[in-house]
């Protein structure tokens, strides 16, 4: 059952002599119901203060990575069968999500999941849970996203789906988290907003330290800003390696930037993967 | 019906809608947290009457200890089935958690009917009876101070849930329990409070309502007649309720009026049946709420 990833350049992200990783997955397998197997054996690292991407087309366990990582699993009838995670090189168990969130970890999860009904400001408190002592700082997040500051008082139901995301990654860094996982902030925004966000994303990194595990089926924009990838097929790591190295990759070239292909990357990619896979086993 | 009948019983239908109202309360923030109706909040109502009627009557204690004993065991008995009866049943169909409830207030009045009997027992009501008087009306002292104190009751949750830190985690845990807690909310422990905060309103409640009548396992029907005004007033929406509650009670008052006491308890059901057929999602609910 277990195939090598044979497209594997590194093992895993440089990482500094001593330092311990922000996240650490090591070897996980995720079974929802009981029954259907999603992640077969997954790992990677997200080494401190840096910016990991997680690719992959619909449906290949990204989601239930971050799920996985953040505690909510269980909530949603998933089980990890092996395997275990790492957070700050603390094994996170069975911790419950609250508890996780306040050692440090922020999940901004797929769909923004904002509170529709609370306004902006009643948003960023509901984050401010996570900080586990002191006084919640929200003009952090006004700074990095002055479009909120005056919409502050209105409900986050009327939003745009750009300013959805931004309240979404804001309410998270109220917490000031040391690990962040992004689950699409692309979903569904228009390209220059697209390049907004992840130019303030990029920004809170840099200056936070806060290190990311973001997921996105946008690899262009996701590989703009990271320094190292992971693209996930079916539950297993298909290909790990720096950035560059990534770029390089005639697969990557093609099946996710979309290369030769003259499309625009995620949507397109994800029909031809398909079809290559097929292809792929019927050879071997 | 002269004018003055009128004005008289449309006043204290509205002062029996502000309780109702305080009532519904319980129910829509137990629907609010868990999306759960939940059927024994006329039970909850009783077993808080009688606790107060064991500390006052039976063992003779002063009506503050009373109330303060009430709260008290109401608040341990919630947290007991919370943690017994509800949380294990977390994630099971909606179905089941309300079929639970339902068991649950067969239960307690089984227990009420072996512990204080079935007889019907008289508390002192706390609040002078001596009546008020709006113009001519003469309004019942008890509906009154009730009226007072419910709605003193619900404003504080008004404004808690507006204003306080720990009322915008509850409004989070409410609307999306996962999200809340991937950002620190403990939201297992909101939904225990939440039942708490029900089963004390429930208890200020029955002991006001077995002050008006007497204490007796039959205490909780009074539930029954508001689980009409929370579907009413749209299950999830407080000021709904209110509305809901005072639309009922001086519906219920006008009809004893016009019709003798024999159609009170068919009233609410008779309105409720024609306007969930023109809104079915209540006055002021929230369209898409799973209809039960
Ligand atoms: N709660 C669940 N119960 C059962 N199966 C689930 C559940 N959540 C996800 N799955 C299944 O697990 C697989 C992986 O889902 P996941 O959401 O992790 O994918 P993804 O990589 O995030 O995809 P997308 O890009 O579409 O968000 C899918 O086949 C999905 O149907
Ligand atoms: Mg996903």
């Amino acid at each position: 059952m277990s195939m090598p990833a044979p497209y594997t350049t590194e093992q895993g992200a440089p990482r500094p002599e001593e330092a311990v990783d922000a996240l650490s997955v090591e070897n996980l397998e995720v079974v929802y119901h009981h029954t259907i197997q999603v992640l077969k054996g997954l790992s990677l690292r997200v080494p401190q203060g840096q910016i990991v991407a997680l690719l992959g087309s619909n449906g290949a366990g990204k989601s239930t990575t971050l799920k996985a990582i953040s505690g909510l699993l269980p909530l949603e009838r998933g089980h990890i069968e092996t395997g275990r995670v790492l957070i700050l090189g603390k094994d996170a168990g069975t911790s419950p999500p609250h508890v996780l969130a306040r050692r440090g970890l922020a999940h901004v999860r797929e769909g923004r999941c904002i509170f529709p009904d609370l306004t902006v400001e009643e948003n960023l408190i509901a984050g401010s849970y996570a900080l586990p002592r002191g006084k919640p700082d929200y003009d952090i997040v006004y700074n990095y996203f002055p479009k909120l500051t005056e919409r502050r008082k209105l409900r986050a139901g009327f939003l745009s789906g750009g300013e959805q995301q931004m309240l979404a990654i804001g309410r998270a860094l109220v917490a000031q988290p040391s690990l962040m996982l992004l689950d699409e902030p692309s979903l569904g925004l228009a390209p220059r907003v697209v390049a907004e966000i992840f130019g303030i994303i990029e920004r809170v990194n840099r200056e936070q330290n806060t290190a990311i595990l973001l997921v996105e089926q946008n690899a262009v924009a996701a590989l703009s800003i990271a320094s190292y990838g992971y693209i996930l097929e079916e539950g297993r790591v298909m290909l790990d390696g720096t950035v560059d190295a990534l770029l390089d990759s005639p697969d990557v070239q093609r099946f996710y930037l979309g290369h030769g292909t003259g499309s625009d990357g995620a949507v397109q990619s994800y029909r031809t993967v398909k079809h290559y896979k097929r292809r792929k086993r019927w050879l071997s | 019906m002269t004018f003055l009948d009128f004005y008289e019983y449309s006043l204290i239908g509205l002062l029996l809608g502000g309780l109702y109202a305080l009532i519904g309360l319980g129910f829509v923030l137990v629907y609010k947290a868990t999306r759960v109706l939940n059927f024994a909040m006329g039970e909850f109502m009783m077993m808080g009457a009688y606790f107060y009627f064991s500390a006052t009557v039976l063992m003779g204690l002063p009506w503050w200890a009373g109330v303060g004993i009430a709260l008290g065991a109401s608040a341990v008995l919630a947290l007991g089935v919370e943690r017994l009866v509800l949380r294990p049943l977390v994630g099971q169909p909606t179905i089941s958690i309300v079929m639970a409830t339902i068991g649950l207030a067969s239960i307690l009045h089984g227990t009420a009917v072996m512990v204080w009997g079935a007889d019907q027992w008289r508390i002192e009501p706390i609040v002078p009876r001596a009546p008020f008087f709006l113009g001519d009306a003469m309004l019942p002292g008890q509906l009154v101070w009730g009226f007072g104190l419910a709605s003193m009751i619900i404003l504080g949750f008004v404004l808690f849930f507006r204003y306080a830190r720990g009322g915008v985690a509850m409004r989070a845990t409410a609307t999306d329990p996962h999200t809340a807690m991937s950002l620190g909310i403990d939201a297992p422990r909101n939904t225990a409070i939440t039942w708490v905060l029900a089963a004390l309103i429930s208890t200020i409640a029955g002991i006001m309502v077995g002050a008006m009548t007497n204490v007796s396992p039959e205490l909780g029907l009074v539930g029954l007649a508001v689980i009409v005004v929370v579907i009413l007033g749209g299950l999830d929406s407080i000021p709904g309720t209110i509305i809901a509650g005072l639309i009922i009670g001086w519906i219920e008052s006008m009809s004893v009026a016009v019709f003798g006491s024999g159609v009170r308890e068919i009233v609410p059901f008779a309105v409720i049946l024609i306007i969930m057929m023109v809104r079915p999602f209540g006055l002021f609910g929230t369209p898409e709420i799973e209809r039960l």
